[in-house]
């Protein structure tokens, strides 16, 4: 009878061993690092509250090169780990490449479409986000002209700069809005100076609410901005606390949900592949509020924006995407 | 109009600095006979050792100090890999590039946790724009007070440093007798030699100068300019620098004028983006962003003519055969 129970214990142990072996998730992080305070960062903190919640360790990898990507993803598979998140649009191609050969391991990827049978694409509407706060800059701007400056010139970031456009030409249209990118190689995300002159030319023209899409370039625009006594737009993570009461709000793109998610499907068996666009009706994409920049909120606006949330999400404002058209008619 | 103007050429004053100064860095060193492909490299170090220092202390002078030690210093390993062991000063100038890009990045993150990036400078760890008097109450005077309020007023000190340093160059260079025997190494060691004077010293004082310069440029960048250093933000400042010294064939007036163009380039492509220009329309970015380069080259093979660098740089000095 002892036997037995330490058979069955002992069955028991190793099965549960066995289990948290079989669930080892692991993300790869892009570029910018995994505290960049922004994009990456936000992937850091969804897998750090997994871990917080469940217990379950993660592993993770910072690439430093682009011909890292591949090998981190694959290193990741051939050790088991499952499922496999790689955050940013550029790691698709070699996505996949390695989830080809490892059909048996589940893939995410954040910011791109990868069609194939055991990759999960999370895609987010920006372009609501973005139409969000255009409205909020339309409100707080007393010139009437307002500012967008983003990073690499990809569709992506015109998805940004485009549902900006919308959201200020439908609050105010007489508005005038300057849109500029920094530039068209990988350079264009770590150029604060460049991003600073840039968002210097677009007061000079008399904007005084400026959004930047732009990483860490846009670190540059938030701080010439709050050294002209105007105002910025963070992006990605919540950079309202970067100047407090110089930075209008913040576009929030829930990186860090989507990663909590893939994680917590994978481990409950409720994994789907395919195509997932998060929007404001899946709390995908918000606008930040909180201490440092409550002073610049008014009630009307906080009304205005509660207003064209629910009729995004009802379908009465449709906020156009520009990866569907290639076009923004605004 | 006349705004616009000055509004391009206060931007082309802001993005000239660091150009001019790392430019003036490398003319003393290559003017000494030792080629320095590492301006980059230093710049880069400089940035990191100026925003760290800045940041945790609260000081922006501090801050440049620390930019210029650091610069020095890898300034005196070039000076060590080449003038004292006569290795060859392009590998070394590349690997003190490869070096400042990896270390800044590990210890930035080792230090801060922020992916590579050191915290946001604010207050007195940054150096503030200086307004010359009577800026604003000359500035409503028509055309001379905008050009002396925009222009000339509310830079920081690093700018009015970078500027002074031209004709402080100037006359370093060709009247005292430091510079001549700086000029004469760098064209012929041995007679220099001949006279007396050691060449391998007066060579380290010249990259010694090089250090000062770049952690000016380093530091301008990381707490004047911007407000804390990022991952590689010297974008590839250094090299854009050492061309403006060939172009200018190593002379500082030239140089002051060639770093200037091309701050001008850049100031008039980041204003011109997603304007419309008249008879044009809108030009798309990538051929802005082209402009300069199209027209350094233009310039370089139509205008300048050649560019004959010092006649012993590159070439390490041996004193005798043995």
């Amino acid at each position: 009878m002892k036997r037995y129970i330490l058979g069955v214990a002992a069955a028991t142990l190793l099965s549960t061993t066995a289990m948290a072996e079989e669930f080892a998730p692991a993300v790869v992080y892009d570029l910018g690092g995994k505290f960049d305070k922004s994009f990456n960062e936000a992937a850091y903190t969804g897998a750090e509250r997994f871990k917080a919640e469940t217990g379950v360790e993660y592993r993770d990898f910072e690439i430093q090169n682009d011909s890292q990507r591949e090998q981190a993803l694959r290193n990741f598979a051939r050790r088991g780990a499952n499922p496999v998140i790689a955050i940013g649009f550029s790691h698709a191609n070699a996505l996949e490449k390695v989830a080809r050969e490892f059909p048996d391991t589940k893939f995410a990827i954040v910011d791109m479409v990868v069609e194939l049978p055991n990759v999960r694409s999370i895609l987010f509407k920006e372009q609501e986000g973005s139409y969000i706060v255009g409205k909020l800059a339309a409100m707080a701007s007393e010139t009437g002209k307002v500012g967008f400056v983003g990073g690499m010139d990809i569709p992506l970031i015109q998805k940004f700069a485009c549902g900006y456009k919308q959201g200020v030409m439908e609050t105010n249209a007489d508005a005038e809005v300057f849109q500029n990118m920094t530039g068209t190689t990988g350079a264009a995300w770590t150029d604060p100076v460049k991003g600073g002159e840039l968002a210097r030319s677009q007061m000079d023209r008399g904007a005084d609410v400026i959004y930047h899409a732009a990483g860490g370039t846009g670190l540059g625009v938030l701080q010439a901005a709050a050294d002209a006594g105007k105002l910025g737009i963070g992006v990605d993570s919540n950079q309202n606390a970067l100047h407090p009461g110089q930075v209008l709000t913040s576009m929030l793109k829930r990186v860090d949900v989507a990663v909590e998610t893939a994680f917590k499907d994978a481990r409950d068996g409720n994994w789907s592949s395919g195509f997932y666009t998060l929007g404001l009706a899946e709390g995908g994409v918000d606008w930040a509020l909180d201490e440092h920049n409550e002073a610049l909120i008014t009630d009307e606006m906080k009304e205005a924006v509660a207003q064209a949330r629910a009729d995004i999400v009802s379908g009465k404002i449709e906020v156009h995407d520009y990866m569907a058209t290639k076009d923004c008619p605004f | 109009m006349l705004d616009t103007i000055i509004l391009i050429l206060d931007s082309t004053v802001r993005l000239s600095t660091p150009l001019l100064l790392a430019a003036l860095a490398g003319l003393y060193s290559e003017r000494s006979g030792v080629f320095d492909i590492g301006l980059e490299g230093k710049m880069l170090g400089a940035a990191f050792a100026a925003g760290a220092a800045a940041a945790v202390t609260g000081s922006a002078w501090i801050g440049l100090g620390a930019g210029i030690l650091v610069s020095i210093a890898l300034a005196l390993v070039h000076g060590f890999a080449c003038i004292t062991h006569r290795g060859n000063q392009i590998v070394s100038g590349v690997a003190i590039n490869f070096l400042a890009i990896g270390l800044t990045a590990l210890l930035g993150q080792d230090w801060f946790r922020q992916g590579g990036r050191t915290p946001p400078v604010t207050g007195d760890a940054r150096f503030g724009s200086i307004v010359l008097p009577f800026a604003d109450s000359l500035r409503d005077v028509p055309v001379v007070g905008g050009i002396y309020a925009e222009l000339l007023s509310g830079h920081n000190i690093l700018v009015y440093i970078a500027f002074l340093a031209v004709p402080f160059t100037w006359w370093v260079l060709f009247r005292t007798r430091f510079g001549l025997r700086l000029r004469a190494v760098g064209e012929n060691p041995a007679a220099v030699d001949t006279a007396g004077i050691s060449v391998t010293w007066l060579r380290y004082r010249a990259v010694i100068c090089t250090g000062i310069l770049c952690g000016i440029a380093g530091t301008y960048l990381s707490v004047a300019q911007s407000a804390g250093f990022i991952k590689d933000m010297t974008a590839g400042k250094g090299f854009i620098a050492l061309a403006a010294l060939i172009f200018a064939k190593w002379k500082p007036v030239p140089v002051m004028f060639a770093c200037l163009l091309f701050g001008f380039l850049d100031a008039a492509a980041i204003r011109l983006q997603g304007q419309q220009v008249p008879g044009i329309g809108e030009v798309p970015v990538q051929a802005i962003q082209a402009l300069p380069y199209i027209l350094t080259v233009v310039l370089l093979a139509g205008f300048i003519g050649r560019a004959v660098p010092p006649k012993a740089g590159g070439t390490a000095y041996v004193k005798e055969r043995s």
